[in-house]
């Protein structure tokens, strides 16, 4: 196995006074698929704002072999980690190019910027024929896309999605798995899933986390925790 | 109807400025969600600073853009040490920072000027445009570069990379940082852009309210009074807002009576307060919804 990209360890988060997570060890090793998985409110979203510095942490945050653990979000994602948030972060004003435009704010080369575009738009046909659409009109499933799109704009070395299947139908959740393997497979792009659809995520996935109430209880090969059925039964639910 | 037309012209010249007034709260407001009730004042120092320049004989362009830049670079650097440190505190907190803002700019400026009323020069000069008495030769230049300054405004925001990441910062802030935006400096440079605008709206209107600490105040109203009626979170309603209260402000002036000079800014606060009942988020402002 090759060296992890992202590595953190003994993660604590806050939020104001309280304690949210819990000395959380995690890897995301390159060119891998990671998921995180747990019941609402367990700390998946928190556990993704935490890597990218949204919210107040202690501990260590190793990524490509610098500690980015305490700088600004800014400056984190600047280094090559795109975060897709819940809620996707559309600016709905925005037209649908424009927002791609956004997500390669970070960049100079506005050529390869332009061949970036066509790439998303490659992956994502239906954005193109809307792309001088205000953003905000868009479907939950186009928008969902849109903030898949925007991140690719970074180049990341790492995507960090947070429930990218939240509000799709169940076809355009397969159509949206498709790519993110694509993106992984032939672009290299090392991915942390957060899902709530757990079957679908360890399916994708080649290692997996379980988290519950701020404190990792598990973590192991997507495989094997597929197919542990205690496992299955008292922490996924299905 | 000479009487009318020239009234509505002269309105247009004057609400110019307020469309320039109300475009520099409103560019605030989108960024920080509080208005900046200082920008009155620094746009009156500027002005100052304007008035200096041409006491040490700069010719009167020269002295313009040099004061457009210095206003543009104290914008900034007011963000940065004053307001940046506060940016995170309640509401409350921001509206006293900005009326320390206010009596600290007004103070100093007569301190260093002292409260005499100065004339200030039009590049224009006052004379009849064209020999006709419809407008003034100033009256003209006020709408002329005040068009202008709104067209290369949107122009900027709407075609080049960093107003995209401007609109992008104040739309959705936590979305534009994980894009990379460096979000505060977005932030200060719209306070340089807006106290930019506003330099020019004071340098513009200070050959007919002349120069004095004062001088912005009621202006300033009748700006916050034009965003208020457009909608604080449309540019473009701030800007029709701003150049109807002028309309409104002469017509009502001189046609109907009992009204005259003393009552016209009652006229102004009357409207604010009718919009707000009828339409709260502005003729031209949309209400801002969350997805939950």
């Amino acid at each position: 196995m090759s060296a992890p990209l992202l590595d953190a360890s003994n993660l604590d988060a806050f939020y104001g006074p309280t304690q949210v997570l819990y000395g959380v060890d995690l890897e995301v090793v390159a060119g891998g698929i990671t998921t995180l998985l747990g019941a609402n409110g367990a700390g998946k979203t928190t556990t993704l704002r935490s890597l990218t510095g949204m919210l107040d942490t202690k501990g260590e945050v190793r990524f490509d072999g610098r500690s980015i653990a305490g700088r600004a979000t800014e400056d984190i994602v600047r280094l090559g980690i795109a975060h897709v948030p819940q809620g996707r972060g559309t600016f709905v004003r925005e037209t649908v190019e424009e927002n791609l435009q956004i997500g390669a704010m970070s960049r100079r080369d506005r050529a390869a910027i332009s061949a970036d575009v066509e790439r998303v738009y490659g992956y994502f046909p239906r954005l193109k024929e809307r792309h001088r659409q205000q953003a905000g009109t868009l479907s939950g499933g186009e928008q969902q896309m849109l903030a898949v799109g925007r991140a690719l704009m970074l180049r990341p070395k790492l995507m960090l999605l947070d429930e990218p299947s939240f509000g799709l139908a169940p076809l355009l959740v397969q159509e949206l798995f498709e790519i993110l393997r694509a993106l992984n497979r032939d672009e290299g792009v090392s991915m942390l899933i957060v899902e709530q659809n757990a079957a679908l995520a360890l399916d994708l996935a080649d290692h997996a986390y379980l988290l519950e109430t701020g404190r990792l209880v598990m973590s192991g090969p997507a495989g094997e925790i597929r197919n542990n059925e205690t496992i299955r039964r008292s922490y996924l639910g299905y | 109807m000479e009487l009318f037309l020239h009234q509505v012209l002269a309105g247009l010249a004057t609400g110019g400025i307020y469309a320039c007034m109300a475009l520099a709260v409103v560019m605030i407001y989108q960024a920080i969600d509080s208005l900046n009730f200082a920008q009155g004042e620094m746009a009156m120092f500027s002005t100052f600073i304007a008035w200096q320049l041409l006491q040490w004989g700069l010719p009167y362009w020269a002295a313009f853009f040099l004061t457009i830049g210095i206003s543009f670079v104290a914008g900034v650097v007011i963000e940065r040490v004053v307001f940046k440190p506060v940016q995170n505190e309640s509401v409350l907190s921001h509206v006293v920072i900005f009326i320390a803002l206010f009596a600290i700019i007004n103070s100093a400026a007569g301190f260093i000027w002292d409260f005499t009323i100065k004339s200030f020069p039009s590049p224009f000069g006052t004379r009849e445009l064209f020999g006709q008495r419809l407008i003034s030769a100033h009256d003209a230049g006020m709408i002329g570069i005040t068009i202008l300054m709104l067209v290369l405004l949107y122009l900027f925001f709407r075609y080049t990379r960093v107003g995209l990441a401007m609109r992008a910062a104040a739309a959705n802030p936590e979305s534009a940082r994980l894009a990379g935006i460096r979000v505060g400096w977005m932030v200060a440079l719209g306070w340089g852009m807006a106290a930019a605008v506003g330099a020019i709206a004071g340098m513009l209107i200070a050959p007919v309210v002349f120069l004095e600490p004062n001088m912005m105040l009621s202006i300033l109203l009748y700006g916050f009074a034009g965003a208020v009626v457009g909608g604080l979170t449309s540019p473009l309603g701030a800007v029709i807002g701003g150049f109807s209260m002028g309309v409104i402000e002469n017509l009502a002036g001189t046609f109907i009576p009992y009204v005259g000079r003393e009552l016209k800014l009652t006229i102004a606060l009357t409207l604010i307060v009718a919009v707000l009942t009828v339409k709260p988020s502005g003729l031209f402002g949309r209400t801002v919804e969350t997805r939950v």
